[in-house]
């Protein structure tokens, strides 16, 4: 495998019970990619996405994640290596912005107390929330909450980035901060895949967006491409429904 | 007129907090003079004679200067080492049980089910006497240890789905979470899962182990020196039922009340701002 593939599916296919979720999945994500995945509702990105990391098992077929195959033996590692953003945020909230961003790293990357709060801080600000690192979650607005997550998974310094519909339950006024917060990572190489119907946020910041339906891979093309001359119909139904408002 | 000072904020909340207060010690106050009035008019009509001026030698004694503890506090420490020892065997239990009853594993399960089926649907004191009478000398267990297993025993059953109901109510997104981070199971669950389980099963846990305390008192059938028996026994020995039942069923309620009030104030301290 060359040294800049981070995630490679090959022939992947998953079952729920009688339904087909993922069709002969085959999709290589390069080192430093921005990678967005759209498609109606049903269509199987949630699940591809949740492959990655092992949150969903996959039934036949090859995936590699950091150079490893997705395995019982490999998934502790690789869960390290990948973090994900959820589009309920599931923070811990019973602890405080500060607490969330410690635990993993304290747990797992054994870090000390002072250490972990240090990078949790940097993190914090970096997301721009440096000051509400005492408050519990509750506290927070829905785009601040969302942005806690994000620095939570970035404390684990992980390789690649998931966001699973990152903006979906957040208010109109709330999307714009945390998709600016995203468009920075993205500029600063993050590897990043993103499940989103953000379709301004995918034309600015991906390389490449595929296009899923009924659980397959339709179209996978540079934005600009796939939004003004798609060369499937399934893809033009798609966009025509989501762009008619 | 409407200019005039609103009334400071501590004045309205003492107010606040005294009302409820006064009028909640009213209602006790006339309760306690009805039922005074109703036991003693019924004492009297049975020429009962109170003799609560007795009651005091069986609670404590003095001895050159020095105080110990007599029968009814005595039977209080036995009461107090069962429950205490009792509640801790119930909480492993009943997480052990609920975590076996929501596994993967059919016989696991199939086992957490048929225990907590079994306990349920028997009476306590059955299972006392099959505990005291067969396990025990079988088992060659003493009888402190038959009676906290089989306090345990029934009360973790009933707590193994309170842990349940708990774990269940938890958000998928959280286990996800701590997955996604790379903790490990034994984390998520004490970091992360349980904290919270723990904070909403607090007040059915509190019933637990309330009516721990209070079932502690069927341990007496089986020769164990608890408050229940203590209390038999003096009353075999004084004839005087009327005072020593009072005291004890006092006792009970002041352990009771103290566990309680211990429960909200732990609930009080680990809410979660949410403004």
């Amino acid at each position: 495998m060359p040294d800049n593939t981070v995630v490679s599916f090959r022939n992947v296919d998953k079952w729920y019970g009688e339904f087909h979720a993922l069709k002969n999945i085959n999709l290589t994500i390069q080192r430093g990619e921005r990678l967005v995945i759209c498609g109606p509702s049903g269509s199987g990105k949630s699940t591809l996405i949740r492959c990655i990391n092992g949150l969903e098992k996959y039934n036949s077929g090859q995936l590699h994640v950091a150079g490893q195959p997705l395995n019982n033996k490999h998934l502790k590692t690789i869960r390290g290596q990948v973090g994900m953003v959820f589009q309920h945020f599931n923070l811990f909230s019973h602890m405080t912005v500060l607490d969330n961003l410690t635990l993993a790293p304290r747990r797992t990357l054994k870090m000390s107390k002072a250490e972990a709060d240090k990078l949790a801080r940097e993190y914090l600000a970096r997301v721009h929330i440096g000051h509400q690192a005492d408050k519990y979650p509750a506290q927070l607005s829905g785009g601040q909450q969302q942005r806690v997550a994000i620095a939570r998974s970035l404390c684990m310094k992980p390789d690649i980035l998931l966001f699973d519909e990152p903006t979906s339950a957040l208010d109109p006024e709330m999307i714009r901060e945390v998709l600016d917060v995203m468009k920075e990572l993205a500029n600063e190489g993050m590897t990043m895949v993103c499940v989103t119907h953000e379709m301004g946020f995918a034309r600015q910041v991906a390389d490449r967006v595929v296009f899923m339906d009924e659980g397959e891979i339709v179209e996978v093309a540079p934005p600009a491409q796939l939004f003004d001359t798609p060369s499937h119909t399934r893809t033009q139904q798609f966009l025509e429904q989501i762009l008619s408002y | 007129m409407l200019k005039r000072n609103p009334p400071t904020a501590p004045l309205i909340n003492r107010y606040k907090i005294l009302k409820p207060v006064i009028s909640g010690l009213l209602q006790v106050a006339l309760v306690s003079f009805g039922l005074y009035w109703l036991l003693n008019s019924g004492a009297e009509a049975m020429n009962y004679q109170w003799q609560w001026y007795r009651i005091p030698q069986y609670l404590w004694f003095v001895e050159d200067g020095e105080w110990f503890p007599a029968e009814l506090l005595e039977g209080l420490l036995v009461t107090l080492q069962i429950s205490a020892v009792g509640l801790i065997c119930t909480l492993v239990i009943g997480l052990t049980t609920a975590l076996l009853r929501m596994s993967d594993s059919t016989i696991g399960r199939g086992l957490a089910r048929s225990y907590i089926e079994l306990i349920r649907n028997t009476p306590l004191l059955v299972q006392i006497y099959l505990l005291y009478f067969v396990f025990g000398p079988v088992l060659g267990l003493e009888r402190f240890t038959t009676a906290v297993l089989a306090l345990s025993l029934f009360q973790g059953a009933y707590t193994a789905e309170i842990f349940r109901a708990g774990l269940n109510s938890i958000a998928k997104g959280q286990f996800e979470a701590g997955q996604s981070l790379g903790l490990s199971r034994t984390d998520s669950y004490r970091f992360v899962i349980l904290p919270q389980v723990i904070r909403r099963i607090l007040p059915p846990l509190t019933n637990e182990a309330v009516s721990l305390v209070k079932n502690s008192s069927i341990v007496s059938v089986m020769a164990i020196f608890d408050l229940t028996t203590e209390g038999r026994n003096i009353v075999a020995d004084t004839a005087m039922p009327f005072e020593v039942w009072f005291s004890v069923a006092g006792i009970y309620l002041c352990v009771t009340l103290v566990l309680s009030g211990f429960a909200a104030w732990l609930e009080h301290k680990l809410n979660v701002p949410a403004h």
